[in-house]
């Protein structure tokens, strides 16, 4: 039988939940017997080269090119696995979902905060190559649907491995008290 | 409460000065003057102009064009609605029911009502404050009552003179007793036997008693207890002072919504005129020792004011939020004093009974529900009004008698009651099949009932909410969300089944309102289920998620083209 | 005082008539989740998760009092899913980032969403405009955490003092607010009190925090209750 194929990917995070996923120290060994990676910045292939059974996600959707790809996992992955807050409700980007709307938060950025230099001609990054910025910070699951969630910030790699092995095998995952943390 | 009232009405507002001086008289802190004045409707802390608008926004309103003459109210008066015009002259707001929806659209200008609003209407009466006509002088249809069935509380039959006097003749137990056996129940909805209720209070302890009448009507599409309160309120009055003599109390106070604030003057007339008579003072109609007076509580605008326990909370001057059970009002009510609660139309009942026997009142209605109901008829119908009929009476020979024709839907009991289609219409007006505090909002097929009515009766119960049990306070905002996905077409089958789920969670709330503030749904989910599922679409995940929209915004600001062909639906 | 025999989930138990289900509960080990009561002050049943089935109705364990032959469950399986619903509904309704918050592993709230296994809440994220006021000179109160349980409210200085906490609008909208004057003078002590009393992070004593480190908090090996329980 053919080894599973997991892309992964991260959106508006901070890499911290793939840091998190090579946590799993010496298991990495095991789980390279386990799966085959396709497009992941683990094995820094870019574009999907083929289906895959499993996509992991980190981050949350605050610009165009988050959706795009986020959109792209969909269409590739059988199974959708969203890691870590961001992903799940927003995390510290979303901190901006209930402060002010982003035309203010754009202004504030890039024209009126005290260490913005050399702005004179006051613009505000409007390049047709550069992402659009979304009014909010959307979770994954409003965006595409998604099919399981693992939370913290970033999750215990205990819990991303967990997670990984149960949906590799088809057993129930394993939820120690501990390993559930939204910090 | 008192004081909030007389300085909102008189400045427009209760601004930081008045605040700060009332706690400074007061001995207590800012904060805790501005927590009661912060729950009430009607009370603010930025002025509300020198006239001040209140349009009703109910679901009855809007059938009958609220929305146009709301246009023309903020085309004439140079403001939105939530707003204030520039020169502080006019305010226009929005607010909940205010017991006029047979005669809709209507508003509340200054305490004074204006009913069957027309387009000419409303420009004429902003033109008139624009040139400071006094309110009073405003030209206004008046408030009619619209009693097109009388049964035997509208009936005047009886003295009311002989009815009191017959009362304290008889010992309060006695008194009770008759109560018991008419079998009257409580006439606001939920139902609960007067005379057990009175016989609780009676038998409890304390250094005095309160009987307290809620004339709060807040349920949307009732107005009937406006109209006793217009047409007899002797007969009200009445029946307090029987109720204070029966569990012993010495003062009766009438809880009175603020919207009636128009009738202040004309009431406080009859309890002068009972002073005078001496059904009202001390030792009343002779009889040595019952002293009872009876004084008239505003509220500043509260639908949860209703339930007995929010109300007595209100009465004494805090937020109107109901308390936790037990203890229960009868034994720790007002000033934590044994308390009855009872509605308008209980104190009418008794008053009859009292008078004409209460095997009278048994022959009437059916055996588990006795005596006559008023209700409230709006809506599409052509005879909108209050009617007294029978319990028993079906909805069918109600709807033939007000005229309505092509019925979609009829909503009983207002928005936290059932709403039932046709193939229910043989049911009866009855506590043990329909029970009703007395709103009947009927709906013809071409209203779309979840827009017009449900997702109009969810705002109402957010709007309401006293914000303090938890699925209250967020499920009612979930509950909206998810119709109005449904609504835009991105509903599922999963979403239908996740609100039927949340009921229970309802059902967790604290008082009455808050457990029946998902009824909307889940009585049109159950009655209406196709209007729901016609919407469906049949997939596992619908994305509300719109590009065009979410990037809108930050292309505006940085000045550039949204490029939306990079996205993949 | 006379003794009177309460059931719960099947057991009897000898008690007094003059306490609630949750005490009685309490004592007999017996862990009842709650998150607006907190011992020492004013029950208010507002956040309605101690819900229990208290002869065949639903009641709050934290305001019902005892009486003889009272018949309670406490834990069965759609009581303690309704539970987790209403943590799942508070996460929704506010603005709680577990990652940025000092209370992480000591948070009430998050620990019940531990307890739960909560993945992620059933409900459409609201993330409403709050704001945080910092202008206290010892607290800071952010509004996104709070979730409404009146907590601080319900706890006094001194019965005779003026009111700190208080409760402001109503429905969605109702928010916290504490009287700046009076409240002028807290000293750390009290400060710390006003933070303790929080079951989450909306309260926040200034210039001071992360005593303890993450991973070494209340919450974060054992589950809430568990000191109940009796269990490791």
């Amino acid at each position: 039988m053919s080894k599973p194929i997991v892309a992964t990917t991260s959106l508006a995070g901070c890499f911290g939940c793939h840091m998190s996923f090579l946590d799993i120290d010496e298991r990495i060994l095991d789980l390279i017997e386990l799966v085959e990676f396709n497009k992941s910045p683990i094995d820094d292939i870019k574009t999907f080269t083929k289906k895959c059974d499993i996509g992991i996600i980190e981050g949350g959707c605050c610009n165009s090119e988050n959706v795009h790809v986020l959109q792209e996992f969909r269409k590739n992955c059988k199974t959708l696995v969203v890691i870590g807050e961001c992903a799940i409700m927003g995390g510290l980007p979303a901190l901006r979902n209930n402060v002010a709307p982003i035309s203010e938060c754009l202004e504030e950025a890039y024209l009126n905060c005290v260490s913005v230099q050399a702005n004179d001609e006051k613009i505000i990054p409007n390049d047709d190559e550069l992402p659009m910025i979304l009014d909010k910070v959307y979770p994954c699951h409003e965006v595409v649907k998604i099919d399981y969630f693992i939370p913290g910030c970033a999750p215990r790699a205990d819990l991303i491995w967990n997670a990984l092995v149960a949906l590799v095998t088809g057993n129930e995952m394993e939820l120690p008290y501990e390993v559930i943390k939204y910090d | 409460m008192d004081i909030l009232i007389e300085i909102q009405d008189t400045q427009g507002c209760v601004d930081d000065a008045a605040v700060a001086k009332i706690a400074e008289v007061f001995g207590m802190s800012k904060v805790d003057v501005l927590q009661t004045l912060s729950f009430y409707h009607f009370f603010s802390r930025q002025c509300r102009g020198k006239y001040t608008v209140y349009l009703n926004d109910s679901a009855v309103a809007e059938m009958m064009g609220r929305d146009e003459i709301a246009e023309v109210f903020e085309e004439e008066a140079g403001c939105k609605f939530g707003s204030v015009s520039e020169d502080g002259r006019i305010g226009l707001f929005n607010t909940s029911c205010i017991g006029m929806n047979d005669q809709e659209p209507s508003a509340i200008i200054n305490k004074k009502v204006f009913t069957n609003l027309t387009k000419e209407k409303v420009k004429k009466l902003v033109q008139d404050m624009k040139n400071d006509v006094a309110v009073e002088d405003l030209e206004s249809d008046g408030v009619a009552s619209n009693i097109l069935a009388k049964g035997p509380i509208l009936i005047k039959d009886i003295d009311l003179e002989e009815a009191i006097k017959k009362a304290v003749s008889m010992t309060p137990d006695e008194v009770i007793e008759e109560v018991k056996i008419s079998n009257l129940k409580g006439r606001g909805g939920a139902g609960f036997p007067t005379a057990l209720k009175w016989k609780f209070c009676r038998s409890a302890v304390g250094e005095k008693h309160y009987i307290f009448c809620n004339a709060d009507e807040g349920e949307p599409g009732t107005f009937k207890d406006r109209v006793i309160l217009m047409e007899n309120p002797e007969l009200l009055f009445a029946g307090m002072i029987i109720g204070g003599y029966a569990i012993g109390s010495d003062e009766g106070i009438l809880y009175l919504r603020y919207e009636y604030k128009f009738l202040e003057e004309q009431l406080e007339k009859v309890l002068e005129s009972f002073r005078e008579r001496n059904l009202l003072g001390k030792d009343i109609m002779g009889h040595k020792g019952f002293d009872f007076d009876i004084r008239i509580q505003f509220g500043g605008g509260a639908y949860v004011c209703g339930e007995e326990s929010a109300l007595i909370e209100s009465a004494e001057g805090k937020r109107g939020e109901p308390r936790d059970r037990p203890p229960f009002p009868v034994t720790k009510g007002y000033l934590q004093q044994p308390t009855a609660v009872n509605n308008v139309e209980t104190f009418c009942s008794v008053a009859k009974i009292i008078q004409k026997g209460a095997e009278w009142y048994r022959s009437l209605g059916t055996v588990d529900s006795t005596g006559s109901k008023l209700i409230s008829i709006s809506g599409d119908c052509e005879r909108p009004g209050i009617y007294e009929i029978e319990w028993g009476f079906s909805i069918n020979d109600l709807l033939k008698m007000v005229g309505a024709k092509d019925v979609q839907a009829v909503q009983i009991g207002g928005p936290s009651g059932c709403c039932i289609g046709p193939d229910e219409f043989g049911r009866k007006l009855a506590y043990e099949d329909l029970a009703t505090g007395g709103s009947i909002i009927v709906i013809n097929k071409d209203r779309d009932l979840l827009k017009d009515i449900v997702l109009n009766f969810l705002e109402f119960f957010i709007e309401e909410s006293c914000g303090s049990c938890v699925p209250c306070r967020a499920m009612t905002v979930q509950y909206k969300k998810k119709l109005e996905k449904i609504l835009a077409g991105k509903g599922v089958k999963k979403d239908i089944d996740q609100m039927l789920s949340w009921e229970k969670v309802m059902q967790m709330n604290r008082c009455g309102l808050g457990q029946s503030a998902c009824n909307p749904v889940i009585a049109t989910l159950t009655n209406f289920r196709e209007l729901y599922e016609s919407k469906l679409q049949n997939k596992e995940y619908v994305s509300q998620f719109d590009l065009a929209a979410a990037v809108k915004e930050s292309c505006e600001t940085a000045g550039r083209v949204p490029n939306l062909g990079g996205s993949h639906e | 005082m006379s003794k009177i025999t309460v059931t719960i989930n099947g057991k009897a138990y000898l008690t007094e008539p003059d306490k609630t289900i949750l005490q009685v509960a309490t004592e007999n080990k017996i862990y009842i989740p709650t998150l607006c009561f907190l011992e020492g002050i004013k029950a208010q049943g507002s956040c309605r998760i101690c819900t229990c089935m208290v002869n065949g109705k639903m009641m709050t364990a934290c305001t019902t009092p005892v009486n003889d032959g009272m018949e309670v469950v406490t834990n069965t399986e759609e009581l303690e899913k309704l539970r987790s619903k209403i943590v799942e509904l508070l996460f929704a309704e506010g603005n709680h980032f577990c990652p940025s918050c000092e209370r992480s592993g000591n948070c009430e709230l998050q620990a019940l969403a531990y307890r739960y296994k909560i993945m992620v809440p059933e409900f459409d994220y609201i993330y409403p405009a709050r704001d945080v006021d910092a202008i206290h000179p010892k607290l800071i109160i952010d509004h996104n955490r709070c979730i409404l349980c009146k907590r601080c409210i319900r706890r006094k200085k001194e019965p005779e003092n003026p009111t700190w906490f208080v409760f402001e609008n109503r429905g969605n909208k109702v928010k916290i607010n504490f009287d700046k004057e009076h409240t002028a003078d807290m000293d750390d002590e009290m400060a710390q009190k006003a933070m303790d009393t929080c079951p989450v992070g909306a309260i926040i004593h200034k210039e001071k925090g992360y005593d303890v480190p993450i991973g070494r908090r209340k919450y974060d090996k054992n589950p809430i209750g568990s000191d109940i329980e009796g269990k490791e």
